[in-house]
């Protein structure tokens, strides 16, 4: 537990978590007003249009966990911390949650304010969350930004800097993981194992895709997607910890 | 030389640099000494005409620093280290210098080699350690062979006998007939570099002299006596001084009576004598003493 | 108490210590010296379980720091002012350090007052000078009130005040029987500091002594004589066997000879002494001779 306090006191002794938070939902929250505001009968809102660009808030997220450790590397307060802790694991690990909580709590607001404002914009329309499945789609969001975090934090671990781990994520999140499928015959098979689409795929999953989106064969059902996703995620978080635990600080 | 006549410089309402004047004459390595905040800094950047002073004037052999032709052939400036492009190589960051004055290219590998980069001289000057840096540094002051260097915490980063280099190579510059102007806060390196000094506290000067006159007038000089026979001795010495034990092997301290004078009186009574050492007072002492008021932070005991 | 017993570091091809084994006693600023590259802050490093040694080890009380269960309770570290984020403030700094060790926050309030950085405490770290950075490493050094203390360069960017002030506060530290390392490369500073020096170079031990006899075994003592008999004197002296040279200032320096000895003779002759006072060698020197082949970039010195 002092070592959850002491990451805390760390992630809100700077000002950046708090810009984070706000980017990330301003961006989603703002998009999906747009949006909200301009569906029509041929383009309905619906629990799933208001979750649907929660991608933008994770990227922001992705970027906030990655540097909460590579600035630790930056500014070498990384050595004052091993120092304070010297099992580096106990340390990194509470980071991990700290972060990660932080994180899934931003997912959270960023998808429940998404969908508030298109109640708000559009009240006549139906949007109620009341299926299981909606529930999923809407308070999930904070479940995939928790592990998306984990993933970031991983990463950042390993390459230490900044400016490789944020490229490093945004380049996998936002084109490997959408372009790979374009690969001839293999593609889809490499696809429906990527992590992120499997965290999308927990949130959409048994929603009508929408127009233009490839439709995958995924391996597992929604909440084994979720887990797949995790499992990658922890597993290169445990890579990341035993590398660091090894190397010099 | 370098002439500062009543400059000033004040930043909204706080004043860095108030009615200072004083003078760096040639062929003498001149400390520049003050507690933080005092003003050393703003002075050096006034005299490179790199800040403008708000009122006074400061002129190099008669001249403003911008009104001189080539300036890096006339002053020489070691202000901070890191004023490098850190992708640039330290050859490469001397040639533009260079080029800029029309010194001749020859001259950058002559500095190089008498700073001893010229191994690395190809190297990005960003992977330098602090040391490399100062010596890039030192490099670059050098390069239009000027008769006045100023140097600001030239030894800051170095190792040992980057230390002693630089001690000696001021003195050296100094023997050559120029202005050679150290600001530092190492005192005890100091003791054994300037031999004159300008001291300020709170941008106002607080003594001009030389560091032996600087040192005699704060500070009171002490001699160390052993003798076989010191209780005699502290009994004869009693009636015109003080006299101390030194805690640490009981040899006696006499204030206030000169050396040559405690020997006398214990030749004319035939008294051992084993030592017989004046002690200095140190230069931190001296500037402890005198600029007690002017300091910023104080830390607690 | 620190122990590195066969310590060993290699990257790659490149040995940074080698077989480094010495010991600092409590109750005294050691002084750990070294030119460039000799190996002291990978060593300082090492001590401080950041860097894993190739072989050997290094304990503290008998324990590797990685062992010991709240470490800053135990030792204390400056190794570089900068390892701070400079967003967040001195005091929160303190702070994560402080819950980390189970420490409680109004040690906080006591080290910044120690340091003399309470009144700027809740501004943030990163528009720090170089002095106020060094002063706020020292509090962090501090927090756990620690029996062992790690110092690299401490008076880096402190001013003249400041320097005196690290100085009598690492030998009130000390005199308290603590275990005081300092790393420094100012030796006239050192000499003022260190009471035991640890000397390195190129990965290896060079010496492990007290100041006092690393300054005597490796530079020559004489005694430096003035009298006004100085021209019946000097022969004297010379006649005993002494070596004498004329400084040129109506002063001779004698070696080969204790003042002791010197006090005698000129006693049992009848002269007057104005001086009579042994030279020690400075620690500069002592170091020079003993390092010299161990120095990575050598400038040209002389003409």
């Amino acid at each position: 537990m002092t070592l959850l306090a002491v990451e805390r006191i760390k992630l809100f002794s700077t000002r950046s978590p708090w810009w984070c938070a706000a980017l990330a939902l301003v961006i989603t929250v703002g998009i999906t007003a747009l949006i909200a505001a301009n569906t029509s009968t041929e383009f309905p809102l619906t629990v799933g249009v208001t979750q649907a660009f929660y991608t933008f808030g994770m990227y922001v997220v992705l970027v906030m966990a990655a540097l909460a450790i590579t600035t630790e590397y930056r500014f070498s307060t990384i050595r004052a911390t091993f120092l304070a802790v010297p099992n580096r694991i106990s340390a990194l690990l509470a980071k991990t949650v700290v972060v990660s909580l932080l994180a899934g709590v931003i997912g959270e607001l960023v998808a429940f304010g998404s969908w508030g404002i298109s109640k708000l914009i559009k009240p006549d329309v139906n949007i109620a969350i009341n299926t299981a499945q909606e529930w999923r789609n809407v308070a999930g969001v904070g479940a995939v930004f928790f592990v998306g975090a984990i993933f970031a934090i991983a990463i950042g671990t390993l390459l230490r800097h900044t400016a490789g781990a944020v490229a490093l994520l945004l380049v996998w999140a936002l084109v490997v993981e959408s372009l790979v499928g374009i690969i001839p015959k293999i593609g889809d098979d490499i696809q429906r194992w990527m992590p992120f689409v499997n965290g999308n795929r927990f949130l959409t999953a048994g929603t009508e895709p929408f127009p233009g989106e490839p439709v995958i064969n995924y391996p597992f059902g929604a909440w084994g997607s979720l887990g797949y996703f995790a499992a990658i995620s922890v597993g290169l978080l445990i890579v990341a910890f035993v590398v660091a635990k090894r190397r010099d600080a | 030389m370098i002439e500062a006549k009543r400059l000033s410089k004040h930043y909204g309402r706080t004043v860095a640099v108030d009615d200072l004047s004083f003078t760096v004459n040639p062929g003498r390595v001149t400390g520049f000494l003050g507690p933080n905040g005092a003003g050393k800094s703003t002075t050096m950047r006034m005299i490179l005409g790199l800040d403008r002073p708000n009122g006074g004037d400061v002129l190099i052999d008669g001249q403003h620093y911008a009104g001189l032709k080539h300036p890096l052939r006339k002053v020489g400036a070691l202000l901070d280290a890191k004023w490098v492009h850190p992708n640039r190589s330290a050859r490469a960051h001397l040639r533009w210098l260079a080029k800029s004055n029309r010194l001749p290219v020859s001259r950058v590998d002559e500095v190089l080699e008498m700073v001893g980069l010229t191994a690395v001289a190809g190297k990005r000057a960003g992977g330098f350690s602090l040391g490399m840096s100062q010596r890039l540094g030192v490099a670059g002051a050098l390069l239009g062979d000027p008769e006045i260097l100023l140097f600001d915490e030239p030894v800051n980063g170095l190792d040992p006998e980057g230390i002693l280099w630089i001690r000696q190579l001021m003195h050296r510059l100094a023997d050559d007939g120029r202005t050679v102007f150290v600001s530092s806060h190492l005192l005890s390196e100091m003791a054994q570099t300037a031999q004159d000094l300008i001291v300020i506290g709170r941008g106002k000067l607080i003594a001009a002299t030389t560091t032996e006159q600087f040192i005699h007038d704060a500070t009171e000089d002490r001699v160390r006596v052993r003798s076989p026979q010191a209780s005699r001795l502290r009994e004869l010495l009693a009636g015109q001084a003080l006299v101390a034990d030194d805690a640490v092997d009981g040899a006696l301290v006499v204030h206030g009576l000169a050396a040559s004078v405690v020997g006398e009186v214990a030749a004319e009574n035939g008294i051992v004598l084993h030592e017989l050492s004046p002690q200095r007072g140190s230069l931190e002492e001296a500037f402890m003493q005198l600029t007690k008021e002017s300091v910023d932070y104080h830390a607690h005991d | 108490m620190i122990e590195a017993i066969g310590l060993t570091k290699r990257y790659g091809k490149t040995v940074a210590v080698d077989d480094l084994s010495f010991s600092v006693a409590p109750g005294k600023v050691t002084g750990f010296l070294g030119p460039n590259g000799a190996g002291k802050s990978t060593t300082m490093r090492m001590i401080l379980g950041l860097d894993r040694p190739t072989s050997g080890k290094v304990l503290i009380d008998g324990k590797p720091y990685a062992g010991l269960h709240r470490p800053l309770r135990t030792v204390g570290a400056l190794l570089d002012a900068k390892w701070v984020h400079p967003n967040r403030s001195a005091r929160a700094h303190l702070r994560w350090l402080a819950k980390s060790n189970g420490l409680p926050a109004r040690r906080v309030d006591e080290v910044l007052e120690t340091v003399g950085l309470t009144a700027v405490a809740g501004k943030r770290a990163g528009g720090y000078s170089l002095g106020m950075s060094q002063r706020l490493g020292i509090a962090a050094a501090l927090l756990g009130d620690p029996q062992v203390l790690l110092f690299d360069e401490p008076v880096n960017g402190l001013d003249p005040e400041g320097i005196l002030w690290i100085r009598n506060f690492m030998q009130g530290l000390a005199a308290e029987g603590r275990t005081v390392l300092v790393s420094s490369h100012l030796l006239s500073e050192m000499a003022l500091t260190a009471s035991d020096l640890v000397v390195i170079g190129k990965g290896k031990l060079i010496s492990q002594s007290t100041t006092q006899e690393f300054v005597e075994r490796s530079s020559e003592a004489s005694v430096k004589v003035r009298s006004p008999q100085l021209g019946a004197l000097g022969p004297l002296l010379v006649d005993k066997g002494f070596t004498v040279r004329d400084n040129g200032d109506t002063s001779l320096s004698v070696s080969g000879a204790t003042s002791d000895q010197i006090g005698d003779i000129v006693a049992a002759n009848g002269f007057v002494l104005h001086e009579l006072s042994p030279q020690r060698g400075s620690l500069e020197e002592a170091f020079m001779q003993l390092t010299g082949d161990a120095v990575e970039y050598h400038a040209e010195i002389g003409k």
